[in-house]
């Protein structure tokens, strides 16, 4: 809880307590912490003199900004329609097989949630996935169970 | 109507080739007034999607009497099948950043910021290098512009330029009422140019190339060279720069894969043309203009497209207007009831007029153009829609 | 005058203010254009899309609530396009709606329902898109929350932040899941919502609702073992008749007390009653914080600040929690009545207070929460056992078939049924400040009050805040200490001019000595349980009428009102008394601001 004031009150310093300043400081939290918890979420109510409504309103509203998913690794699996023709369903189950979590779960101990996203603009190399701010393209089923087994192995 | 053969150029990816910033250097020595002249000359029109006369509106800005002014550059490229964006940031920020620039000390603005969708943040460090770059520029040249990237959160409707001004105000990305419009009343209430990453840097080679030497590309309706991101069933996957007017038959001969059947111009909020309307017609004219071709061939099934393009404008949707968060779920939900025969074909008579009325009450461009897609779509492979 | 614009609507041309709307230029020349998403009290949104016409030189429709008139338009308000889409639109709505009209509280009194009606929507052209799973939010005594009936005009999202500044309530989510909720949709009880009901009054559908308590009071009633007691307060008399087929402003006590009557409550009262009784108390209680601040120096919470309004008091626990000492003690004057209901009354007339049921007659939704308090009990009962609005009423007296229109009229029971006009006009904001005045002149003074005919008009009017001041001379020598002293008070009504008035105290600039404040626009008038619509136009009626109600009345001071003389005499002893802390009086509590 202090950690999470303390963090809120560092970035509201940093950007400012003007409304225009809510989703610079919502993403440096989501940064952080890796979702946006209802206690960090008051106190940014708080510090920036907003209700708490507006702001669970304002962040419901963007992909990027999490209030449940609140897994250490987000893994965003493009599920428009290039991505789609070139095959992701295939990495999505491989995804759940080896995650055993389904869309829009956590898994165990909240390392990885898996998400599907849409289009993230690299409609030529897809299938395509996003892990937190690495991309990865023209993905087959070995080439996901490759990465996200050095996930499991050196970045747990 | 008339069209040219398809040709590769190469002038938004040329190399920079001049000192740093000469380009925007060079512009300043001229009058303002010329350099907007310029502009509306060159022909260049908006590469975001609307196509709005880029010259026009910079004069629009001009004429606004305010103490501030912004210039924003619409960096949320998420129009599935649309990539260019992301290559001229990587490849030839300069010259977008140049545009930017030369916009603001045209119209009087003192404040940028870039747009830049949350899927890129890869790309920060790499265009904060560039800006570093160019405010020293600036400071030594005695250019009052400053420019800031400003995080989207992962949002469609942001795209949309007033409600990527409500998302930068700190609130829900919701399109506003219209007019009045961002040249008048834009970022924080105050007189905002809003344009695509590609139109600025097009029109800093307008301004390299002079009105006349750039107007020599392209037709009569369409001046120019463009950017077209291609994907789906194409062996020439990527970002092309192609000579404006060329037909879709041209197009697909050279981007297919000698089987294609259709073709998405414009992305999903654009036209789906058939095999058999190829010759008939140009990109960019009476389709939208941003860039976004995607290629089906005949393995592809049109009723997965179009529940595809479905779903993500039901959930794409920003939902405050009844015509595209209602009409969005009915047209998903409609093709879904015809092709497992619990409602007759002719539902989708039904379903193409509740587009029409979409088309003509929804508040902004994404409601608006969901019939594009949806009733090319339906009227030309219905026999897809209900087997 | 401002600069004027011309256009044309159907063929009429129509010059109006530079700024304002088609819609509003198509009123002007008598032209409907149906609405949704507009209402008169809040800005524009321009979602709901209903209010689309052609205007010329565009190829789509153009919403005309959203659209400034400019030079030149041609508009066409009823073209076969505009109707398609119109017909469209509305079969949209409904196909995401709950329609259960024939058991829906609003039915005949929805805008989608008379909508959808005017242009024959059929239910079944499209497929439903109604969420599954929905539930009743019935957690809240005073509000219930029923999204499968919510079109997302979000008309009440802007209501409790445009007018209320609270913002309980907030758009969530986006497209096919965007919906009206609130802080990680937390039902509303566990929110900051203030009761006030005001989201009530401004949905246009049954989405919003008071929870209601009728067919409890019908039990009550029917149970022989019960006395049964209602008291109405000032603003239902002045807003009830809208309900039962009387033009906006007609004043219907007689009929209204006639019907309770004829419906089987064994005894109907007067709340104006106990707001003349909270008008002694309060007066009294303000004459001491300031004998305190001037003569003994004490460190007193001043400007003191009215308590009657429910919702305003919520509003101040969890915005203000630092500067509870600014309110009166003083209990609201339901919550005065129902205390003295199970006491003084039920001592007078001999009658078992448990046996007795004490219902209030309110326009006001707070007040249900305000009965369902925990300290409110001070009586040794539940001091009021349920709460009806305005609206509540209406339905049970079309429910028991009484031909409204008709009726005679009749007077208030007694005991704690005479009242004065200073009583009355607590209906309207200013109006405790002006009963409030009109007695703390005259006590201090021995003079009535100098405005003519008693009327204190600088504190009447629909003004967000409104201030006045008054000199104290001549005063009697117990009162010595004001003399020369110039007072200041001001009155704000909806909560977001309450703010403004609280976040100057919290500075330490506020000037004044004693201050109204009321939850709701325009007063009680205008209140969360009154008759729906509410606008100014209706509110500034309604208050015409609180007014001459006072004008009517042959007493028009709380103090000269003879059953609380003889309150005081018989029961309470003396104003602030032992009693009078014991009963009339309560305590707050901080709450949390998020
Ligand atoms: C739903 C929707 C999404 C849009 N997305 C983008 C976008 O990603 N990038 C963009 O430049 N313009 C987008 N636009 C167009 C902008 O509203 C605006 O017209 C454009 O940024 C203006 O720049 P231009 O004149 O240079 O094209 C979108 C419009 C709509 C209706
Ligand atoms: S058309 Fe769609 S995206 Fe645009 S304002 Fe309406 S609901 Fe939002
Ligand atoms: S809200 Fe209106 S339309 Fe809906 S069920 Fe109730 S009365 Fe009918
Ligand atoms: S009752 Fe009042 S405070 Fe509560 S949600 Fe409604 S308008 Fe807001
Ligand atoms: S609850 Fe009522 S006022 Fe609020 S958005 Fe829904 S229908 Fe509109
Ligand atoms: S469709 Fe997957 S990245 Fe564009
Ligand atoms: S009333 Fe105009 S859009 Fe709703």
């Amino acid at each position: 809880m202090a950690e999470v004031k303390e963090l809120v009150k560092e970035l509201v310093d940093k950007y400012g307590r003007e409304r225009k300043n809510l989703l610079p400081v919502l993403q440096g939290i989501h940064l952080e912490t890796n979702y946006l918890s209802k206690e960090a979420m008051l106190e940014v109510a708080k510090q920036m003199d907003l209700s708490a409504a507006e702001i669970y309103g304002t962040a419901s509203f963007y992909s990027f900004l999490d209030t449940k998913a609140d897994g250490k690794y987000k893994i965003r699996v493009c599920k428009s329609i290039t991505c789609e023709m070139a095959g992701k369903s295939e990495i999505i189950r491989t995804l759940e097989d080896m995650l055993k979590v389904k869309v829009g779960e956590t898994t165990e101990g909240k390392r990885f949630s898996l998400l599907e996203t849409n289009c993230l603009g690299l409609c030529d190399q897809g299938p395509a996935m996003l892990i937190n701010e690495e991309f990865y393209t023209q993905l087959t089923p070995a080439k996901v169970r490759k990465i996200l087994g050095e996930y499991i192995r050196n970045k747990y | 109507m008339s069209n040219i053969k398809l040709r590769k150029v190469d002038v938004i990816f040329s190399p920079y080739s001049v000192a740093p910033y000469e380009i925007l250097k060079n512009a300043m020595k001229r009058s303002k007034d010329e350099v907007v002249q310029e502009l509306i000359d060159s022909g260049l029109r908006g590469r975001g999607g609307a196509g709005f006369p880029t010259g026009l509106k910079w004069k629009f800005a001009k004429q606004q009497e305010s103490d501030q002014k912004y210039v924003i550059c619409n960096a949320d490229e998420g129009e599935p099948g649309t990539f260019k964006d992301r290559k001229l940031l990587v490849e030839v920020p300069r010259k977008v950043i140049s545009g930017m620039a030369i916009c603001a000390w045209a119209v009087g603005a003192s404040k940028g910021y870039i747009y830049l969708r949350r899927e890129y943040r890869y790309l920060v460090s790499h265009i904060e290098e560039e800006l570093e770059l160019y405010h020293k520029f600036a400071k030594e040249a005695g250019l009052d512009f400053k420019i800031e990237i400003f995080m989207g959160a992962g949002a469609y409707i942001c795209g949309e330029e007033t409600a990527l001004i409500e998302s930068m105000e700190g609130r829900r990305g919701e399109p506003r009422n219209k007019p009045p419009f961002p040249i008048k009343n834009g970022y924080l209430g105050k007189p905002t140019v809003v344009n695509n990453v590609e139109t600025f840097a097009s029109a800093t080679m307008v301004c390299r190339m002079g009105a006349d030497e750039y107007k020599k590309l392209g037709t009569d309706d369409q001046r120019g060279s463009k950017l077209f991101s291609i994907s789906g069933d194409s062996p020439k996957k990527g970002v092309h720069e192609l000579e404006l007017g060329m037909s879709l038959e041209d197009f697909a001969n050279e981007f297919g894969d000698g089987d294609t059947k259709a073709v998405q111009v414009g992305g999903v909020a654009g036209f789906c043309i058939p095999k058999k309307q190829f010759k008939t017609t140009i990109i960019g004219e009476g389709n939208t203009t941003g860039g976004s071709t995607m290629i089906f061939n005949s393995t592809r099934s049109m009723y997965n497209v179009l529940h595809n393009y479905l779903d993500f404008f039901a959930e794409e949707s920003c939902g405050q207007c009844t015509p595209c968060r209602v009409g969005t779920q009915q047209l998903l939900k409609g093709i879904e009831a015809v092709k497992s025969k619990k409602k007759p074909p002719e539902y989708l008579d039904q379903l193409v007029k509740l587009a029409e009325t979409m088309r003509l009450t929804s508040k902004c461009g994404l409601g608006q153009s969901v019939t594009n897609s949806f009733s090319s779509i339906v009227k030309n492979f219905r026999e897809e829609m209900i087997y | 005058m401002a600069e004027q614009v011309k256009l044309n609507i159907d063929g009429v041309d129509v010059q109006v203010e530079k700024g304002q709307s088609i819609l509003d230029a198509a009123k002007k020349v008598n032209i409907r254009i149906p609405t949704l998403c507009h209402h008169e009290d809040l800005c524009v949104a321009g979602n709901c899309r209903v209010c689309v016409v052609e205007q010329e030189g565009k190829n789509t429709l153009t919403p005309s609530c959203a659209t400034p008139a400019e030079e030149g338009m041609v508009i066409k308000t009823s073209t076969p396009k505009v109707r398609r889409a119109r017909k469209d639109l509305m079969a949209l709505l409904v196909s995401e709606h709950n329609t259960q009209c024939t058991t829906c509280y609003r039915s005949t009194n929805c805008e989608l329902q008379d909508l959808a009606a005017e242009y024959n929507v059929d239910n079944n052209i499209y497929l439903s898109v109604l969420k599954e799973n929905l539930e009743i939010d019935k957690s809240s005594w005073s509000i219930e929350k029923d999204d499968s009936k919510c079109i997302r005009c979000q008309r009440c999202v802007r209501t409790c932040a445009e007018l209320q500044h609270v913002n309980a309530l907030a758009v969530t989510e986006r497209g096919r899941d965007m919906r009206i909720s609130t802080f990680m949709h937390l039902p509303m009880n566990e929110i900051v919502c203030t009761n006030c009901g005001q989201c009530i009054t401004h949905c246009p559908t049954g989405a919003l609702t008071e929870r209601r308590y009728y067919d409890e009071i019908w039990e009550a009633i029917d149970d022989p073992e019960k006395h049964v007691v209602i008291n109405t307060a000032p603003s239902v008399r002045v807003a009830l008749g809208e309900m039962l087929g009387f033009p906006v402003g007609t004043r219907v006590t007689g009929k209204m007390v006639t019907a309770l009557k004829k419906m089987g409550f064994d005894s109907v009262l007067d709340t104006d009653f106990s707001a003349d009784l909270t008008i002694i108390e309060e007066a009294n209680e303000l004459l001491v914080r300031l004998k305190d601040a001037l003569v003994h120096k004490k460190d007193v919470a001043l400007p003191m600040i009215t308590s009657c309004s429910p919702g305003w008091v919520k509003f101040i626990e969890h915005m203000y929690p630092e500067h509870l000492a600014h309110l009166s003690s003083c209990k609201s004057p339901q919550q005065m009545f129902g205390a003295l209901t199970k006491t003084y009354y039920a001592e007078k007339k001999g009658i078992d207070p448990s046996k007795i049921v004490s219902v209030a007659g309110m326009p006001c939704a707070a007040k249900k929460y305000e009965a369902n308090r925990p300290e409110m009990r001070d009586s040794g009962y539940h001091d009021v056992d349920a709460g009806l609005t305005t609206r509540e009423i209406g339905h049970m007296i079309k429910q028991s078939g009484i031909n409204f229109l008709e009726l005679e009229d009749s007077e208030f029971d007694s005991i704690m049924g005479e009242s004065t006009g200073a009583g009355v006009i607590f209906g309207a904001t200013g109006g405790v400040m002006e009963a409030a005045l009109r007695t703390a002149y005259f006590v201090i003074t021995g003079r009535p009050v100098p405005f003519d005919n008693l009327n204190i008009t600088p504190v009447r009017g629909l003004k967000g805040i409104k201030e006045t001041s008054i000199k104290f001379e001549n005063c009697l020598p117990e009162y010595s200490f004001l003399e020369g002293v110039e007072a200041k008070f001001a009155i704000a009504h909806g909560l977001i001019n309450a703010r403004q008035i609280m976040d100057q105290i919290v500075a330490g600039e506020s000037p004044y000595h004693f201050i109204e404040i009321m939850a709701c626009p325009g007063g009680c008038i205008g209140g969360g349980g009154q008759p729906i619509p509410t606008n100014d136009e209706i509110r500034k009626k309604r208050i015409q009428a609180i007014y001459d109600e006072d004008m009517n009345k042959p007493i028009r001071m709380s103090h000269e009102n003879p059953e609380i003389i003889k309150i005081y005499e018989d029961f309470l002893e003396k104003p602030l008394g032992e009693k009078s802390h014991h009963l009339l009086h309560t305590k707050y509590r901080k709450r949390k601001r998020y």
